[in-house]
């Protein structure tokens, strides 16, 4: 080393992402403890996948490969695959998902750092549009013992139909465009009494609300470790309560609750570990907020007026296409040019 | 009364390291057997050596006179023989020599006269030349000539005039011990500063890592009885003792890039400054020695008070370096640089010597492609994009990296050192920077070189112009002879026709000649025509011409058979 700094911080790639796989622990512990042990399955099958996909890549690429495949990048890649994907998933789906993200989306375009698009998302989408029913079965909470999910996973049978249903997202959506409708049973219900269901708890799903806790909690402590800002999480869920806020405030019978929005689906899991994802996000603090509060509106859209059961995946790539332009229009003043 | 502090964004707390260096007081260095005296020591033009091998000097002898507006003195450090005056490698990473004076010291140490100036009574530009001639440059490491920065701005005095000791580099004590040990003296310097500045109030930062520092310095404001003189304690956070970040600490100014801080009313100086100007003025000693930390990888580190020309070598056996010590950096971890050789010697900018060793400072882990986490972004003092940079840069996209303002990039250093893809980024700063640079350079010698031969190309056109005219008249002179000749022939004699035949044939010749000569020009010039842009006499003579060839060239043309209608 020839020039100045000598010295540096003990920081690097690795420690980054090692921390942000110890931040979606809470989660997964309460994703056990919920729905069973299917999706430490699933995370083993995504994980393996990934780092099989980045060897072979890095392989072809003639990259050194002890280096990237130590930085756990595709392992992180992998979690978040696993972990938005249905946990009974039959095992070549994860494995397809997973291998997309990490050799088409991610080193096809040039492997760490290069991806216009977060992998774990263009994964998702991909899938669900190619597999929409497979990616559309959730059990409920408790429903499925670990035997019958490693069957799922592992069989090639799949008569899930009967014991699976949508989230509860799908579910409320369903449901109230069913209330909407004057020849329906349900007509006249409300959103808060349809919301009585054994789908649903608390706040939002049965089950998976306490998994959004798990990742609130770990979210939160990756800001207080400095990997992330508030920026994202913040605009995030400010803007999906506002943008909830408002038609529920009109509507309360025909739209969902804006706390219900933060609660289900992917929301926490987006708001603290997809969109903050450096590579293919906001960089600017300006630009984050903007970025995030995009993010949100599209999702709020998707999820209430299209026709998937979340819309974080799509709103993420949405708005990643749209990260170089706000990077380069939220520049903040640099010293001496500021005009306070 | 605390005083409100203002912050700078960005920074980062490197380990300090400072405290081993400031057990023991600022020692002396036994003369080496020889003094290797840079002549250029300062930012700008190069001194002209004043001494021939040979010559024998006296301890502060000047060796190099200032050159030019922006230079700066150089003097013998102790007194003795010159031995030679040749290019020495210089301290600097890349191994350049620069012309030197080498002095083998004599043992006496002998001062020459010294000739000291009561600042309150002089004049300020005889002060500046005074300080200028002493060698007076900034030690905080820019070293600046002094002397140009003690002129009060527009307004012809000053707000606030910062001393900066703030040393915000890991390992480096020297102006720490300087404040505990000679503030009384500091202080001197400072309020000659602070006259020649017309500076309202003076405010001397420093870390608040340095609590004696603070104290001491404090401790002679009180005992000079003076007032708007502050000793303030700042947050301890790297880069805290760049001039432009200290000053944005102390009073919320930011200076841009490329401003003068006297245009915001402020001026900004190290404390060691402030103590050669003190040396200057009150004793009469120009800037021949200056403290030295000697730091890092040795058995005891310490403060020395070090001859300019002393090689570092010299001085660092007595701190006691380690075996496997295999690198000397000149300054501190995060700016420094590394030397080409143990042997070059101390400057003026020499701070702190680093005594480093391969374990003390590992090579950083590989390099890692940029994630954009931003890190870089969030310690930047300067409120830089620096992964932004880092990408243009990569792609030699020089313009994108200025609109980026690349030269806002103060190279701190800590972006590189918070990078956890351990990105070299201040060397891809540094790569652009000399880059545009050297562009720069080739566009300006492009812009000469068109000059020249636009030049060139009007000279031979004005050339040729002139050869023209000189052509035509001397054809009209022709003509005009003919003319007159034409004209006393016929009335010489009866016998006309034989007589005037030749004239005919002469004012003939005259004519296609000058038709030719004309053909020739416009075959020369296609634009502009030569008598296009003349001055009203010579289009006076043109017309004079004219009107003579009407007159020529009817006698000229009555011998010739009339042309058919």
């Amino acid at each position: 080393m020839i020039n100045s700094p000598f010295v540096r911080k003990a920081a690097s790639v690795q420690s980054v992402m090692l921390q942000v796989l110890l931040a979606l622990v809470p989660g997964i512990a309460a994703y056990v403890w919920f729905f069973g042990a299917g999706i430490l399955v699933q995370i083993a099958i995504a994980s393996a996948a990934a780092l099989a996909g980045e060897a072979a890549m890095l392989a072809i690429r003639g990259k050194p490969k002890a280096i990237f495949l130590t930085d756990l990048s595709a392992v992180v890649t992998a979690w978040l695959i696993a972990l938005t994907f249905p946990p009974i998933a039959p095992w070549w789906l994860t494995v397809t998902g997973t291998l997309l993200a990490v050799v088409v989306v991610k080193q096809l375009y040039g492997g760490l750092g290069q991806n216009p698009f977060n992998p774990a998302m263009a994964a998702f989408c991909l899938m669900i549009v190619a597999y929409p029913a497979l990616m559309s079965q959730w059990p409920a909470a408790g429903q499925l013992d670990f035997k019958t999910q490693l069957d799922l996973i592992f069989g090639g049978l799949r008569q899930v139909d009967a014991i699976t249903g949508a989230t509860p997202l799908d579910a409320l959506r369903t449901a109230l465009r069913a209330a909407a409708n004057p020849d329906s049973q349900v007509h006249g219900l409300r959103a808060a009494q349809l919301m009585d269901g054994p789908a649903f708890g608390f706040l939002g799903g049965k089950g998976s609300e306490w998994i959004a806790l798990g990742y609130l909690v770990g979210g939160l402590w990756l800001i207080q470790r400095k990997i992330i800002t508030w920026h994202i999480p913040f605009a995030f869920c400010a803007a999906l309560l506002v943008t909830a806020g408002l038609l529920w405030g009109v509507r309360p019978d025909a739209f969902a609750s804006p706390v219900f929005h933060l609660a289900s689906g992917g929301a926490m899991l987006g708001a603290f570990f997809i969109l903050t994802d450096p590579v293919s996000g906001a960089t600017t603090p300006r630009g984050k907020l903007l970025f995030a509060a995009g993010a949100a509106i599209l999702t709020y859209v998707i999820r209430t007026f299209g026709a998937y059961p979340d819309g974080i995946a799509f709103a993420t790539l949405l708005m990643n296409i749209l990260v170089p332009i706000i990077d380069m229009k939220t520049q903040a003043p640099v010293f001496g040019h500021k005009k306070d | 009364m605390l005083r409100k502090l203002f912050k700078f964004h960005g920074g980062v707390k490197p380990q300090t390291n400072k405290e081993r260096s400031t057990t023991a007081p600022i020692a002396a260095v036994p003369l080496p057997d020889r003094l290797v005296i840079p002549l250029h020591q300062a930012v700008g033009g190069h001194p002209r050596p004043l001494v021939q091998p040979g010559d024998r000097v006296f301890k502060g002898q000047r060796i190099g006179g200032a050159d030019g507006n922006l230079s700066s003195a150089v003097h013998a450090s102790t007194s003795g023989l010159v031995r030679d005056v040749a290019p020495a490698v210089m301290p600097h990473t890349s191994g350049l020599t620069t012309l030197s004076v080498i002095i083998e010291p004599d043992g006496e140490d002998r001062w020459g006269e010294l000739d000291k100036v009561n600042y309150r009574s002089t004049p300020p530009d005889e002060l500046r030349d005074f300080l200028r001639d002493a060698g007076v440059v900034g030690l905080g490491g820019a070293v600046f000539p002094s002397y140009l920065k003690l002129k009060p701005g527009k307004e012809g005095k000053l707000k606030t005039l910062v001393i900066n000791g703030a040393e915000c580099e890991p390992f480096i004590t020297c102006d720490d011990m300087l404040m505990r040990e000679r503030a009384g003296d500091m202080l001197k310097g400072i309020l000659a500063m602070r006259h020649m500045l017309q500076a309202e109030e003076v405010l001397i930062g420093i870390e608040d890592n340095k609590p004696q520092a603070v104290a001491a310095v404090q401790a002679a404001i009180a005992a000079s009885g003076q007032s708007g003189i502050e000793a303030v304690a700042i947050p301890t956070r790297y880069p805290a003792g760049g001039a432009k970040q200290l000053i944005r600490v102390l009073t919320g100014i930011e200076v841009p890039h490329g401003r003068r801080s006297t245009d915001f009313g402020v001026q900004c100086f190290n404390v060691g400054t402030a103590f050669s100007i003190y040396e200057a003025l009150e004793l009469g000693r120009p800037l021949i020695s200056r403290l030295v930390t000697v730091a890092g990888n040795v058995d005891a580190p310490r403060n020395y008070d070090v001859l300019i020309g002393t090689p570092m070598d010299h001085l660092v056996r007595l701190a006691g370096p380690r075996a496997d010590t295999d690198r000397y950096i000149m300054g501190g971890p995060m700016m420094g640089v590394r030397l080409p050789a143990f042997d070059v010697p101390v400057v003026k900018a020499t701070n702190c010597i680093l005594v480093g060793s391969e374990a003390m400072f590992p090579a950083p882990a590989p390099e890692m492609p940029c994630i954009r986490c931003g890190e870089c972004a969030k310690a930047c003092p300067a409120d830089l994009a620096p992964f932004e940079l880092y990408w243009f840069s990569r792609s030699k996209n020089f313009g994108k990296a200025q609109e980026y303002h690349l030269f806002d990039c103060i190279e701190c250093g800590c972006c590189s050192f918070v990078c956890p893809s351990h990105i070299p980024l201040v060397d891809y700063y540094r790569f652009s920077k000399s880059e545009i640079w050297a562009r720069e350079r080739e566009k300006e010698a492009a812009d000469a070189a068109r000059d020249r031969f636009e030049f060139k190309n009007h000279r031979q056109e004005r050339e040729k112009l002139e050869k023209a005219e000189k052509l035509a008249a001397k054809a009209a002179a022709t003509r005009e002879k003919v003319a007159a000749d034409g004209a006393t022939a016929p009335a010489a004699g009866s016998d006309a026709a034989p007589a005037a035949k030749p004239a005919p044939d002469a004012a003939k010749r005259a004519l296609i000649e000058a038709a030719m000569e004309k053909a020739r020009q416009q075959k020369a010039q296609a634009a502009p025509r030569n008598t296009e842009q003349l001055s009203p006499d010579v289009q006076a003579e043109i017309a004079d011409i004219e009107a003579r060839r009407e007159i020529v060239a009817k006698p000229a043309a009555s011998p010739l058979p009339p042309q058919d209608a």
